[in-house]
C-alpha cells in the first residue's frame, strides 16, 4: 500500500453483461495494493478474464467503476491507460525481430533510438534473453516467446501489468519454471501485477493475494495460506488444494463450535458459514490434518475407519478410507518409517481437531473446478 | 559408392515415384498439346515467316547480291517474273502479296497485277517489261521491301509492335507519327491495369478484412457474396454494366429523375475508359479479395489488441502491425489482378468503346480481322515478357514463396 493508504486499483460494484440478461461479472468489489501480485483465480466462465479485460480497456463495464491510482479510467482507450499486458498466446508480432517487438511500445511513444536500444537491452536482461534481439519470434521456443512477451509488457515501465493465463500454452515443467521466473521479475521491479489463471497451484506459487471467482462473483480474497487454511466457502475449499467434504446437518451450536451429524457420526467443527440447528452443511477437512492411530483422547473427533486402499506417492501415502458414510475420505500421511504396517482392509482409528474441520455452506452443485 | 536397395527394385518394377508421375502424365500431355505447343508456335511465328522466302527463293538469292543502290540487274527481274508466275499457278501469290504489302503498303496490287500481265509476255528484257506493267518496279524501295519480306527470320514484327521500323540503311527508327499506335496502347494497357489493380486493392482490402474478422456464419455469407460473380457468366455481368451505365441506362435515369443532371446532359459512363475501369474492377475484384482474406484470417485479432495495449494508436497498430503481415496477400492479389488485367480482352471489347480498347483487343484484331498473325504473336510476346519481368521483380522484392493465393 502506498503512503496515502489508498489501494492502487479499485473495482467498485463492477458488473458486466453482454446480452443485458445474464451477468458475466456481478458487482465485483476488489482492491489491489500498489506493488502487489494479485491473482484472479477461477474456473472457466467465472468472469476472471472479463475482469482483467475491463481493467485493460478491451471490454467496457456495464455498471460500476474501476479506478487506477484514484482516477476513473472509463473514458481512457487502452493505449492511454499505460498498462502492460501479456496475452494468452503471447501476441508477439511475427514480422518483427525480438528487438523490434520490444522497441515497438517505445517507438510509438516517440523515444529516440539510443533510449530505445538501452531499454530493450535492459528488458532482455531482465528476462535473461540477452543477445536475442535479432531473432524472429518463430525462431524461439514457447518459453522464450513468453519471456519476450513479458519483457515487451514491461519495457515501457508501466506501473501495472496484466497477465491473462500467460503460461497456458506451456508444458508443465516449463510452466513451473516460468512461475518462479515471473515471481522473480515481480520482486525485482516491484510493479503491480494482476494475473489471471484457472490453475490454483500456479496462483499459490506466485501470488501475494488470490481472489477466487465463481460465476462472476468473488468468493474470497486472501493470501494463499489463508485461502488454504481458512476457506470461507465450500467452493473455495474444494478449489484450493484437496479437501474431504462431508455432507451433514447441524445438530448443536456452541459459539464458534458446532456439532454436525454426518453418516451416523457426530463431529465437532468450527463454524464459518452462518447456520442454525437443523441446517444442511458441508464439513471440510484437509487430508493431511487427519491423524492415523492417534493417542486415545488427543483429538475431540475420533472415529473408526476402514482402509479401502493405499497409494504410495513417494513423499507421502494417500490412504482412502470408509468413514461417516463415505468411502472416499482421503488421508495423507508423510512417508516415514513405520507406516508399512497399514494394509487395505484394516480398521484404524483416525482423528482431528475441531479447528481443522470447517462448517461451510452446503455444496450447491457438484461442479469440478 | 552406396547402392540403395530401392534402386535395384526400381529397375525391374516401376517405383512408386514413377507410378505417381504416370498419374500426372495426362495433365502434362493436355497442357503440352493445348497450351505449350500453341504458345511456342505463336512465339515462333512472331519471328519466323517463310512464305515469301519459300515462294521466291531464286529472286531473293539474287537480291542478296544486290548492293541496294540503283536498280537490281536483269537476272533479278527475270527470276522474279518466273517465280511470280509459278506462285500464281500454285495459288500462293495472295499470301505472298499480303506479306510484302505489310512491309510496304500498296505492293499487293503491284504484285497481283504484274503476275496477271506477265502471262502475256514471253521473253525479256524483263526489266523493261515489268517497269512497263507498273512503275513501282523502277523504284528501288520496292526491291528493298521485297528483300525484307523475304527474310525467314525477322525482328520486323517486334519492331512493328513497338512502333519501330528499319529504314533503307538498316538502322532502327521510329515509325512515322501517323502509324504509331501500339506504344500508346501498351501505355494505356499498363495504366488501366495499374489503375484497376489499385482500385481492386482499395475496395478489396476493407472487404477482405471485414470477412476475415466476422463471426464464422456471417463470414461465410459475405464470402458467398464475393464469389457470386464467379458463378455468373462474364458476358452477363458485363452486359449488366451496360444496362446500368449506358446513356439511357438505370444510373443516368436515376440522376435525371433526381434532377442531378439535365436530360440532355446525360453522363457518358460506358463505351469509354470509365466503362472499362468500372467493369474490369468489378470482374477482377474477387481475385484480390480471396488471397487477402486467406492471409488476413491467419492473423490473430489479439495482435492489434496487443499493439493498442503497448500504446499504439489505431493507425500505428494498423500500419506497423497489421498491414505488414498482410503484404503476402497484397502482393499475390495485386500480381494476380494485374496479370489478368494486362491481358484482358472481352470486357474492354464490349464496354470500352474506342478510347477504352487495350492491347489485347489489338491482338484479337490482328488474329481475326487483319490476319497478321505474326504481328499478333509479337504483341503477345511483348506482353508475355512484361508479365514475366513483373513476376521476377515480385520474386526479388517480396519472394514468390511468400505469396498466398488463398
Amino acid at each position: 500500500m502506498d503512503g496515502s493508504g489508498r489501494p492502487y486499483v479499485e473495482y467498485r460494484k463492477v458488473s458486466k453483461s453482454y446480452d443485458g440478461k445474464s451477468t458475466v461479472v456481478d458487482e465485483v468489489d476488489l482492491d489491489i495494493r500498489k506493488g502487489e501480485f494479485l491473482t484472479l483465480l477461477g474456473p472457466s466462465g467465472s468472469g476472471k478474464t472479463t475482469c482483467l479485460m475491463m481493467l485493460a480497456g478491451f471490454e467496457s463495464t456495464t455498471s460500476g467503476e474501476i479506478r487506477v491510482d484514484g482516477r476513473s479510467i472509463h473514458t481512457l482507450p487502452p493505449r492511454r491507460r499505460g498498462i502492460g499486458m501479456v496475452f494468452q498466446n503471447y501476441a508477439l508480432f511475427p514480422h518483427m525481430t525480438v528487438g523490434a517487438n520490444l522497441a515497438f511500445p517505445l517507438e510509438v511513444r516517440g523515444m529516440d533510438r539510443d533510449t530505445c536500444r538501452e531499454r530493450v537491452e535492459r528488458a532482455l536482461q531482465l528476462v535473461r534473453l540477452e543477445g536475442y534481439e535479432d531473432r524472429r519470434p518463430s525462431q524461439l521456443s514457447g518459453g522464450q516467446q513468453q519471456r519476450v512477451a513479458i519483457a515487451r509488457a514491461l519495457v515501457f515501465d508501466p506501473e501495472l501489468v496484466l497477465m491473462d493465463e500467460p503460461l497456458g500454452a506451456l508444458d508443465r515443467r516449463l510452466r513451473e519454471e516460468m512461475q518462479y521466473e515471473i515471481r522473480r521479475i515481480h520482486k525485482t521491479l516491484g510493479v503491480t501485477v494482476v494475473y489471471v489463471t484457472h490453475d490454483q497451484q500456479e496462483a499459490m506459487v506466485m501470488s501475494d493475494r488470490i481472489a477466487v471467482l465463481r460465476g462472476g462473483v468473488i468468493e474470497q480474497v486472501a493470501d494463499p495460506e489463508t485461502l488454504y487454511e481458512e476457506p470461507r466457502s465450500s467452493f473455495v475449499a474444494r478449489f484450493i488444494g484437496e479437501n474431504n467434504r462431508l455432507h451433514g446437518k447441524v445438530v448443536g451450536i456452541d459459539g464458534d463450535i458446532c456439532d454436525v451429524e454426518t453418516g451416523g457420526e457426530t463431529i465437532r467443527a468450527i463454524r464459518i458459514a452462518p447456520c442454525g440447528a437443523g441446517d444442511p452443511t458441508t464439513l471440510s477437512i484437509r487430508p493431511e490434518r487427519v491423524a492415523v492411530a492417534p493417542e486415545p483422547g488427543l483429538y475431540t473427533n475420533e472415529l473408526e475407519a476402514l482402509i479401502e486402499d493405499i497409494t504410495f506417492l513417494g513423499d507421502y501415502l494417500r490412504i482412502r478410507v470408509s468413514v461417516c458414510g463415505t468411502s472416499d475420505f482421503v488421508i495423507k500421511i508423510p512417508n516415514i518409517v513405520g507406516h508399512g504396517a497399514l494394509l487395505a482392509g484394516d480398521r484404524i482409528r483416525i482423528g482431528w481437531t475441531p479447528t481443522d474441520c470447517r462448517v461451510l455452506d452446503p455444496d450447491r452443485e457438484e461442479e469440478t473446478p | 559408392m552406396n547402392v540403395v536397395p530401392e534402386q535395384k527394385t526400381g529397375r525391374t518394377l516401376p517405383g512408386p515415384r514413377m507410378r505417381a508421375a504416370l498419374l500426372v502424365l495426362p495433365l502434362l500431355v493436355f497442357i503440352g498439346v493445348t497450351f505449350l505447343a500453341p504458345l511456342a508456335n505463336m512465339l515462333v511465328r512472331s519471328v519466323h515467316d517463310p512464305v515469301v522466302a519459300d515462294a521466291l527463293p531464286d529472286t531473293l538469292e539474287r537480291l542478296r547480291a544486290w548492293d541496294g543502290r540503283g536498280l537490281p540487274d536483269e537476272a533479278v527481274y527475270e527470276a522474279l517474273a518466273v517465280e511470280l508466275l509459278a506462285a500464281r499457278e500454285d495459288r500462293t501469290l495472295g499470301q505472298v502479296a499480303t506479306r510484302i504489302n505489310r512491309v510496304q503498303s500498296g505492293l499487293r496490287s503491284v504484285l497481283t497485277r504484274s503476275a496477271r500481265r506477265l502471262r502475256n509476255i514471253e521473253a525479256g528484257p524483263w526489266r523493261e517489261a515489268m517497269t512497263g506493267i507498273h512503275a513501282a518496279w523502277g523504284d528501288k524501295e520496292t526491291w528493298l521491301a521485297l528483300r525484307e519480306a523475304g527474310d525467314r527470320y525477322t525482328a520486323r514484327h517486334y519492331l512493328n509492335a513497338l512502333d519501330l521500323q528499319r529504314d533503307s540503311g538498316g538502322s532502327i527508327v521510329r515509325q512515322p507519327e501517323d502509324r504509331r499506335i501500339y506504344i500508346t496502347l501498351f501505355w494505356r494497357t499498363l495504366l488501366v491495369s495499374l489503375g484497376v489493380t489499385a482500385l481492386c486493392l482499395l475496395i478489396g482490402y476493407p472487404v477482405a478484412r471485414l470477412i476475415a474478422h466476422a463471426p464464422p456464419r456471417r463470414a461465410y455469407l459475405l464470402l458467398l457474396l464475393v464469389l457470386v460473380p464467379f458463378w455468373t457468366s462474364l458476358l452477363v455481368r458485363t452486359t449488366s454494366w451496360i444496362v446500368l451505365l449506358q446513356n439511357q441506362g438505370v444510373l443516368n435515369d436515376i440522376f435525371v429523375f433526381l434532377g442531378l443532371i439535365a436530360d440532355d446532359g446525360r453522363i457518358a459512363m460506358i463505351y469509354n475508359m470509365t466503362g472499362t475501369f468500372v467493369a474490369m474492377t468489378h470482374v477482377l475484384l474477387p481475385f484480390m479479395v480471396l488471397p487477402l482474406y486467406s492471409v488476413m484470417s491467419a492473423i490473430p485479432r489479439v495482435q492489434e489488441s496487443a499493439a493498442e495495449s503497448l500504446g499504439a494508436t489505431p493507425w500505428q497498430s494498423f500500419w506497423r502491425v497489421y498491414w505488414p503481415q498482410t503484404l503476402p496477400g497484397v502482393g499475390a492479389g495485386c500480381l494476380l489482378v494485374f496479370i489478368l488485367a494486362i491481358g484482358y480482352y472481352i470486357t474492354p471489347a464490349l464496354v470500352g468503346g474506342s478510347s477504352g480498347q487495350l492491347i489485347s483487343n489489338m491482338i484479337a484484331f490482328h488474329m481475326q480481322t487483319s490476319l497478321n498473325w505474326s504481328l499478333a504473336a509479337a504483341l503477345g510476346g511483348i506482353l508475355l515478357i512484361c508479365v514475366a519481368g513483373l513476376y521476377v521483380l515480385y520474386d526479388r522484392l517480396v519472394g514468390i514463396e511468400r505469396m498466398r493465393l488463398g
